[in-house]
């Protein structure tokens, strides 16, 4: 159980710390924080890569392509688009 | 468990998300937080190849290009107008992949051992519950944002009770796997379930409250990879998926207060079990005055400053380029031109301030509606450009009214308001608009980018 309580730990911590770094997010960039925090949930990714890459049987493989196809859509997607749309953000003159 | 070295760069990445958000939360820090957060994936990424369970590369890898070439694909093609469904759709991307990390990692434990810890069990159910949730509600909010599902809440009796028994018949298949893991065919028909769970949980709530639904399933996809993190004993997924679970949270919130209303009202009960309103007629019979392009463009003459307020229609008619030229004309001018920004406006939150950054309007002169409303009676006109809710007085007039107590932007008290409008149709909430029949207000009734092109027309005419 002393994995769980670290795990616990850390998870506790982390959504502290998510809620001390975006709590004064200007609205002007509502929409790239959500499309570049989105990317990074596609963290998931590595979990994928280790279903898909361990190749311990065949469906697990099949559900680690397929979670490693959908996981890389969402994270080079969401910071592309992340960054697409910051360059169009300009200041005056 | 990964190695110690592994386990120092999971470190590392986490600390690059972290500092990423934080950029992300400045205007001239977010281009730069960003690509910290992406390299903080690519080190992640980079590492997990390292890991010795790792026996082949080939599928990886084609899922890696695959998914690559997909993603920029997308990411470069959209219109701007179409942001909200692309965010969608990768929020749901992001929740299946969760949930079909966690159902392989049961299935490998079947595998080695026949009782995984339960923590492991519990963790890999909600990543399946919370995962397919994300997946199919964004498939929905999706269609509904791209118009292949009606955007109107779709409403049916009994509806409370059919979701709430989807949400049981989940956690009840949920908690037999917690107590038999080697079941893992029930962890596939949990996960139908909680598909259609996703679909009945989004299907009711309508167009406008899009923002909530995004911002949440943005919640959800972080908290669905937290979860496959405790599923894998893997910190940097608790840590990533956890902050933005947080920031999805903080998103939502920021949205509900914008209309002043509960979560669980924009979820569950929202404007469509509003009683149908008064039409208006009486309201608006005889006092609603027409304007023309040409009369718009006189008003102009002469003015100091100039409030536009652009809402969700002005995306539908794609009006933004016209309205830049019709900024950039009249700051030519010495006109000041301001944008006030309604929090919610759109279908995702800060959906106007990425429309019209597109369209070159610098982001200083977008103001929100806290720093705008107060100076509001200081504007010489205020243009209103396909928003109606966020500007219906009766928000401040009528405590009984569905809209009763949420912020709105207060252009009624501004010394002239134009209303660029097809017809007087109520907004989403369903409710007429006094503004409407203002006696300082015009309406110019026409298509949003047609009548913005025409007044910029007049004025070079004049």
């Amino acid at each position: 159980m002393e994995t769980l309580a670290g795990v616990l730990t850390i998870f506790v911590l982390a959504v502290f710390v998510g809620f001390e770094v975006i709590t004064k997010v200007p609205p002007v960039l509502h929409t790239p924080l959500m499309s570049g925090s989105n990317a990074i949930s596609g963290i998931t990714l590595i979990g994928a890569m280790l279903s898909a890459g361990s190749q311990q049987t065949g469906l697990t493989t099949v559900l680690g392509f397929l979670a490693v196809l959908f996981a890389t859509i969402n994270a080079v997607g969401g910071f592309l688009v992340t960054h697409r749309m910051l360059g169009m953000f300009k200041r005056k003159g | 468990m990964p190695s110690g070295f592994v386990n120092l760069a999971y470190l590392l990445a986490a600390t690059l998300f972290i500092l990423g958000l934080r950029g992300l939360g400045h205007p001239r820090t977010a281009v730069r937080g960003n690509l910290l957060g992406a390299i903080g994936m690519l080190i992640a990424v980079i590492v997990t190849l390292l890991d010795q369970s790792i026996v082949g590369y080939e599928i990886i890898i084609a899922g890696f290009v695959l998914g690559a070439a997909a993603g920029s694909f997308l990411a470069w093609k959209v219109a701007m107008t179409a942001m909200p469904q692309l965010v969608a759709v990768f929020n749901g991307f992001g929740g299946i992949a969760s949930a079909l990390v966690a159902g392989a990692a049961l299935v490998e434990a079947g595998l080695v051992t026949s009782e995984p810890a339960i923590q492991m069990t519990v963790a890999t159910v909600f990543s399946g519950i919370v995962g397919a949730v994300t997946f199919w509600g964004s498939l929905v909010a999706f269609g509904k944002l791209q118009g292949f599902v009606s955007g109107q809440p779709v409403r049916y009796p009994g509806e409370q009770v059919v979701k709430i028994l989807f949400l049981v018949a989940s956690v009840t298949l949920g908690s037999l796997i917690v107590v038999n893991p080697a079941e893992t065919h029930s962890y596939w028909i949990m996960l139908g379930i909680a598909s259609v769970l996703g679909i009945l949980l989004v299907i009711p709530i309508g167009g406008a409250d899009m923002p909530v639904v995004i911002a949440l399933l943005n919640s959800y996809s972080g908290l669905a990879a937290a979860s496959t993190g405790f599923v894998l004993s893997n910190n940097v997924l608790i840590i990533a998926g956890s902050l933005v679970g947080a920031s999805g949270i903080i998103l939502t919130n920021i949205m509900c207060k914008a209309m002043n209303r509960s979560l669980a009202n924009v979820l569950f009960g929202g404007f469509g079990e509003v009683k149908e309103m008064e039409k208006g007629d009486d309201i608006y019979a005889g006092k609603v005055k027409a304007t023309s392009p040409e009369e718009v463009a006189m008003l102009m003459d002469g003015v100091r400053r100039i409030v536009i307020v652009p809402g969700y229609g002005m995306a539908v008619a794609q009006a933004q380029h016209a309205v830049r030229d019709l900024f950039n004309l009249l700051e030519s001018k010495d006109i000041t031109v301001e944008f006030a920004i309604h929090p919610v406006a759109g279908r995702m939150p800060g959906h106007m301030n990425v429309l019209l950054a597109e369209a070159d309007i610098p982001y200083d002169s977008l103001k929100e509606m806290d720093e705008i409303n107060p100076t509001m009676p200081q504007a010489d006109l205020a243009i209103v450009l396909g928003a109606n809710d966020v500007v219906n007085p009766l928000a401040n007039t009528d405590p009984n009214s569905p809209i009763a107590g949420m912020p709105i932007l207060n252009v009624d008290q501004a010394k002239t308001v134009v209303v660029i409008k097809r017809s007087l149709s109520p907004g989403f909430a369903g409710i007429p608009n006094p503004l409407f029949a203002g006696d300082n207000t015009l309406m110019l009734f026409g298509d949003g980018k047609k009548m913005a092109q025409e007044i910029v027309r007049a004025l070079k005419e004049s």
